[in-house]
């Protein structure tokens, strides 16, 4: 059963955040640029879904969408994009360290470590891909 | 020469009287080893008697002397001068809550949530007290420790803006409490008290913004706490839906 | 004491694990595709990329790496509209978020097995 909590109480004030409220303390910013790298993973991932589109109509499509991903516009888009799917991979790892618990025997592995793990992870998945790329592509 | 002072900017709010709550200005001797609780005790003590707040132990373990400090979750007791030398020092009620009267802020849905998770050993069949206590090991203990030392001093909600945008969500301390108690090896309670946690107005409206865990006086961790009993919650709610027969 | 059924553990779910896509694989394909490629860094030959994709299990990679994603981006921007002040239309924003990301999956799909 759910109470909804009373806010008619005479004579009490009821404060309301306005909103703002995420400007006003560091962190609380810094949580709002990790909900907002995800409008970025999105357009970017939008992207690829079109550029595969291209690559189905044909070589001079695809080289067409290739050319236009050039301009400075979108180049500047794809730098700023990195920077924040960097930051979500940072975060996530981080975060999800603290939420899962790993158990060694009866003992708690430190989340630091869980994090370590996580990172080192990411790197070889990258490199992989990279390299996969590199050679198929 | 004259002792030196630093500000304090209170905030005060008579209820029937104000329509929203002011700040006050009052000076107040710096003493390097007081607190903000100690300087509001200066004020009601030599300047102004009406002035109105909570406290009791002045040691960091009845938590009732919760309030912002510069706009941070404090206990007043463990907020020293010193550290927001030369002031001024804004002293307001702890954020998201009822104001009453001055510092002092409404506990009545805090309460309501607290009991909602019910934060007891819940057993199917009480065993007769004949026959001994339940008994831990040092392991099943440490599983939940650190949960079980929050002081319900509301900080943690003050710091929610989850919370502070919509007061329906049940908040930080009181999942971390219920969580403490489906931690505990002595408790059976999972099976009622999960499902409160995992309704709607329960751990799906975190966004885990981490700041409840960030001004824990205690240590606790309530954000981790929200985030497993998602990952559990989620999990059910998954299984039960591959499994529609399981009964669970 | 019954209590309400709620969807949220399911679109928590995709969330969760679109994050978990998102943080392992996005960064290097952001580089490959937004960077490296358009900048020349690295010559392609849209022949073998075309045969690459064409590969089933290719596709499924693919798939997994916008689709999921698409939940994660949906999860979040739904709690950011509701955090800038717009909580009272939480029911619209709820549908229009994971609505939109369903889409996406089915663009997704069309794009991938055409």
């Amino acid at each position: 059963m759910t109470t909804v909590p009373r806010r008619d109480r005479p004579g009490f004030y009821y404060p309301k955040p306005p909103a703002t409220w995420w400007l006003r303390r560091p962190n609380y910013v810094l949580f709002m640029l990790r909900e907002l790298s995800s409008v970025f993973i999105a357009i970017f991932l939008v992207l690829l879904l079109v550029q595969i589109h291209q690559l189905s109509q044909g070589p001079a499509a695809y080289a067409a969408f290739v050319e236009r991903l050039r301009s400075p516009g979108w180049i500047a888009f794809h730098v700023v994009a990195l920077a924040f799917a960097l930051y979500h991979s940072i975060t996530w790892f981080n975060l999800t360290a603290v939420v899962q618990v790993v158990r060694l025997g009866e003992r708690q592995v430190p989340p630091r470590l869980v994090a370590a793990a996580n990172f080192l992870l990411w790197g070889v998945v990258s490199l992989v891909i990279l390299f996969f790329f590199l050679l198929g592509g | 020469m004259s002792e030196e002072t630093i500000t304090l900017e209170v905030t005060r709010y008579r209820p029937g009287h104000d329509r929203e709550p002011r700040a006050q200005t009052f000076s107040v001797p710096y003493r390097k080893d007081w607190v903000v609780l100690d300087a509001l005790n200066h004020i009601k003590d030599r300047t102004d008697g009406t002035l109105s707040y909570r406290w009791s132990c002045r040691m960091g373990v009845c938590g009732s002397c919760g309030m912002m400090v510069n706009g941070v979750p404090k206990l007043t007791c463990a907020a020293f001068l010193r550290d927001y030398h030369p002031g001024p020092i804004r002293v307001e009620p702890l954020a998201n809550f009822p104001v009453v009267r001055d510092l002092v802020i409404s506990l009545d849905d805090f309460m309501e949530k607290l009991r909602r998770v019910k934060p007891w050993i819940i057993r199917e069949v009480e065993k007769p007290v004949a026959e001994g206590e339940y008994l831990q090991t040092p392991a099943q203990l440490d599983l939940y420790k650190q949960f079980s030392m929050c002081i319900n001093c509301m900080l943690c909600y003050a710091a929610c803006p989850v919370y502070g945008l919509d007061p329906v969500f049940i908040g930080p301390a009181a999942i971390a409490l219920g969580y403490r108690y489906n931690l505990d090896s002595r408790d059976e309670g999972y099976r009622i008290r999960q499902p409160i946690l995992t309704e709607a107005v329960g751990v799906w409206d975190c966004t885990f913004v981490g700041e409840c865990s960030v001004v824990c006086p205690k240590g606790v961790d309530p954000a981790a706490a929200i985030q497993r009993s998602k990952v559990a919650g989620a999990k059910e709610w998954f299984m039960s839906m591959l499994l529609p027969w399981g009964g669970r | 004491m019954s209590t309400r059924k709620t969807s949220e553990p399911f679109w928590w779910g995709l969330f969760s694990v679109g994050g978990v896509v998102a943080a392992f694989l996005v960064p290097v394909h952001l580089f490959l595709h937004g960077l490296a490629v358009p900048l020349g860094w690295i010559p392609v030959s849209p022949a073998r990329i075309q045969a690459l994709v064409g590969h089933p299990l290719i596709k499924l990679y693919l798939f997994v790496l916008i689709a999921l994603p698409l939940y994660h981006w949906a999860h979040r921007f739904r709690f950011i509209l509701e955090d800038v002040g717009l909580h009272a239309l939480r029911a619209p924003i709820a549908v229009l978020s994971y609505g939109s990301a369903v889409v996406g999956t089915v663009l997704t799909l069309w794009v991938l097995l055409r």
